[in-house]
C-alpha cells in the first residue's frame, strides 16, 4: 500500500481542520480529493506530504510511520506541488527541474549520469525540453506548472502529490496536465475544483466536507446528484459521458 | 553512487574555476595594493610589495623605514579588514535576501545594527560596564540582544519570513529609539559625536588584531554557507518548496540566521553600520553569475570584498585632508551605481 491515513486530526489552534480522516491511497492510481472551499484538501495534502504533523492519528507509507522519516527521505519518494509556486529569483527551467534532485545527492557529491538522465526525462515527459533554458519569470502560467511538474518527476517520486495544479490554466492545459498525470507510473493524490475533470481523470475520489471524509470509491459511485446537493449546494444531473462513458455533470441553471 | 558526467567537461570547470579563483584574488590583491599608497602619504605600488615580502620574510631590501611602517602598522591591516568586512557584509546580505525570499532583505535586518549601537552608547556614554567592556565588546552584546529578541518574537524557527522580517523592524524601532534617548539625554556632546561617527562606519582604528578576528569569522562563514548552497537554493519557491524537497527548514534558518548574526555582529562591532554592501553587492553579482547560490555566494565575497576597499579609498580622498565616514561613501558610490544596475535590468529581455 501506498499511503494510509488512520484516525487522522489536525487543528489549527483550537480549531479542528481535519476529523478523523482515514483512507488508503492504491498504489499506481489517482486519487482525486473533493471538497468545497475550507474543507481541508490543502491540510490533508500537507500532512501527507510530511510538511505538517497529525495532531492525533497516524499516516504510514509502506507501513511506516511518516513522522519517523526523515524528511530527505521522503522527499526522494514524495514530491509535492504546491497551489502557486512563485519566485523572484531569475532561474531558468533546467535549474528549477535540477532543484529536484537535491533529496538524491549528498552535500560533496557531483552532478552524476543519473542526475543528468533523470532531469532531461522528467523535461521530456512534461515537454519543456525545448523551454529548458528560458527564464522562470517568462513562462506562461501552463509552462510554469509544467516545469514545477518536471521538478517533481526529477525527484524520481513514487507518490505524487498536486494540490489543484490546474488553477489559472486554461481548458487546453488543464486538461493536458491532468492527462499527463494520470499516465504517469506513480501513485497521485489531487485535489481538484472540477468535478467533470475529477470523473475524468480520477480512479478513485475522495470527498471532504468541514474536514471530515463524507464519500469515497468511484467517481460513478461517488459523483451522484444527492452529494453535489449536499455537499457543494448545486442541483445537478449526472450520467455517463457517451465519449468518455465517465460520469459527467449537467449543472441546472 | 554513479560516475561523474562528462569527465572531460568537469576537469575543463575545475581548470575554470581555478582560473576565476585566481582573477579574483588577483583583483583583490591589486585593489589592496592601491588602497595602501593611497592617502596623505602617497606610497608606491613597489614599496608596498616589498614591504610586504621582506615581512614575510621573502625577501630583505632595504626600504624607507617610513613607509614601511606606515604600511603595515596602519594601512595594510586596514585595508584587510576592508576585504572581509565587504565579503562578510555582502554575503549575509545575500543569504538573507535568500532565506526572506525579500529584495530588500539586508544583513541588519534582523535588527544586529540597532541593537549594536544600544550596546556602543550603553559603554560609551552611560558607562556600563566601567571601562571594562570596549565599544566593540558592547556593541557585540547589543547585537546579539537584537539578534534574540528577534528570535524571540518571530517564534524561533516556526516563524515565516514575513513575520521574521517585521520582528527585525520591531527590534531595530526599539534599538534606534533607545539609542537615540541615550545620546539625546547625553551631557556630554563629544561623546555623542563620537558615537555618531562610529555609527556611520570607519575603519580608523582596526589593526592586526581586528584582522585576524574578521578574517577567521568571515573565511569560516563563507565555507559555511558554500556547503549550504544547494539547500539555499531549494529555498527559491518557499519555505514548504524547501521542506517538500526534504530539507529540514527549521534546523537551516537557525544556522544560517546564527551565522550571519555572529558575522555581521562582529564586523558591527568592529567598523560600525556600513550601510548598503549588504543590500546592493548581491543584486549586482546575481544580474552577472545569476541566483545559484554555488556560484553567487563566492562572487558576492569578492564583488563586497572589492567594492569596500574601493569606498574606502574614496572616503579617504575625496576630501583632502579629511576622512569621510565610510557609510556614506558606500551609499554615495553604490546608489549612481546600484541605479544602472537597476536601469539595464529593466531593459533587460
Amino acid at each position: 500500500m501506498s499511503f494510509i491515513a488512520d484516525n487522522v486530526v489536525w487543528k489549527i489552534g483550537s480549531k479542528t481542520i481535519l476529523d478523523g480522516i482515514s483512507f488508503a491511497a492504491e498504489p499506481g492510481k489517482m486519487l482525486g480529493l473533493l471538497g468545497p472551499n475550507g474543507s481541508g484538501k490543502t491540510s490533508l495534502l500537507r500532512l501527507l506530504s510530511g510538511l505538517k504533523q497529525p495532531h492525533s492519528g497516524t499516516i504510514t507509507l509502506d507501513n511506516t510511520n511518516i513522522s519517523k522519516i526523515r524528511r530527505r527521505t521522503i522527499a526522494r519518494r514524495v514530491a509535492f506541488i504546491e497551489q502557486h509556486a512563485t519566485t523572484n529569483a531569475n532561474l531558468k527551467v533546467i535549474d528549477v527541474v535540477k532543484l529536484g534532485r537535491f533529496p538524491h545527492r549528498s552535500m560533496f557529491s557531483g552532478w552524476t549520469t543519473e542526475d543528468d538522465a533523470t532531469v532531461t526525462a522528467a523535461l521530456e515527459r512534461t515537454q519543456m525540453t525545448a523551454k529548458r533554458n528560458d527564464p522562470w519569470q517568462i513562462l506562461s502560467g501552463g509552462e510554469k506548472q509544467r516545469a514545477q511538474l518536471a521538478r517533481a518527476l526529477a525527484q524520481s517520486p513514487r507518490e505524487l502529490i498536486l494540490d489543484e495544479p490546474t488553477n489559472h490554466l486554461d481548458v487546453h492545459h488543464q486538461i493536458s496536465l491532468l492527462r499527463l498525470v494520470s499516465e504517469l507510473p506513480v501513485t497521485s493524490i489531487i485535489a481538484l475544483h472540477d468535478l467533470n475533470h475529477a470523473a475524468m481523470f480520477c480512479d478513485r475520489l475522495l470527498v471532504l466536507q468541514s474536514g471530515k471524509i463524507v464519500a469515497s470509491g468511484t467517481p460513478e459511485d461517488v459523483l451522484t446528484s444527492e452529494l453535489l446537493r449536499d455537499v457543494f449546494s448545486v442541483e445537478a444531473v449526472v450520467e455517463p459521458s457517451p465519449y468518455h462513458l465517465r460520469p459527467h455533470i449537467h449543472f441546472a441553471r | 553512487m554513479s560516475k561523474a558526467v562528462y569527465s572531460g567537461k568537469v576537469s575543463n570547470a575545475v581548470v575554470g574555476q581555478a582560473i576565476y579563483f585566481l582573477v579574483c584574488l588577483a583583483a583583490i590583491a591589486l585593489v589592496v595594493g592601491i588602497s595602501v599608497g593611497v592617502g596623505d602619504m602617497p606610497i608606491p605600488l613597489a614599496t608596498t610589495y616589498l614591504t610586504i615580502s621582506n615581512k614575510l620574510g621573502w625577501t630583505s631590501v632595504e626600504i624607507n623605514r617610513i613607509h614601511e611602517a606606515v604600511i603595515w602598522e596602519y594601512r595594510l591591516s586596514r585595508s584587510l579588514v576592508a576585504v572581509f568586512c565587504g565579503a562578510g557584509l555582502a554575503l549575509c546580505g545575500a543569504i538573507m535576501q535568500s532565506m526572506l525570499r525579500n529584495p530588500l532583505a539586508e544583513p541588519y535586518v534582523l535588527g544586529i545594527s540597532a541593537g549594536a549601537s544600544t550596546g556602543a552608547v550603553a559603554v560609551v556614554i552611560l558607562g556600563i560596564g566601567a571601562g571594562a567592556i570596549s565599544l566593540s565588546a558592547g556593541a557585540f552584546i547589543g547585537a546579539f540582544g537584537a539578534f534574540f529578541l528577534v528570535a524571540l518574537l518571530s517564534n524561533g524557527a516556526r516563524g515565516g519570513a514575513d513575520r521574521t522580517i517585521l520582528a527585525g523592524v520591531a527590534a531595530s524601532q526599539l534599538f534606534n529609539a533607545a539609542t537615540s534617548y541615550v545620546v539625546a539625554t547625553s551631557g556630554n556632546a563629544q561623546q555623542a559625536r563620537d558615537v555618531m561617527f562610529w555609527l556611520l562606519g570607519s575603519f580608523g582604528s582596526v589593526r592586526w588584531p581586528e584582522f585576524q578576528l574578521v578574517s577567521i569569522v568571515v573565511s569560516i562563514g563563507l565555507v559555511v554557507c558554500l556547503f549550504y548552497s544547494r539547500v539555499l537554493d531549494t529555498f527559491a519557491f518557499g519555505d514548504e518548496a524547501a521542506a517538500s524537497m526534504g530539507v529540514n527548514v527549521g534546523r537551516m534558518r537557525i544556522i544560517l540566521f546564527a551565522l550571519t548574526a555572529i558575522m555581521t555582529a562582529t564586523i558591527v562591532s568592529m567598523v560600525g553600520t556600513i550601510g548598503f554592501v549588504g543590500l546592493v553587492i548581491p543584486h549586482a553579482a546575481r544580474f552577472v553569475v545569476g541566483p545559484l547560490h554555488a556560484r553567487l555566494l563566492p562572487a558576492c565575497a569578492v564583488s563586497g570584498a572589492i567594492f569596500m576597499v574601493l569606498a574606502d579609498i574614496a572616503s579617504r580622498s575625496l576630501i583632502p585632508q579629511q576622512v569621510l565616514p565610510i557609510g556614506v561613501v558606500t551609499a554615495l558610490v553604490g546608489v549612481p551605481f546600484f541605479s544602472v544596475i537597476l536601469y539595464r535590468l529593466q531593459r533587460a529581455p
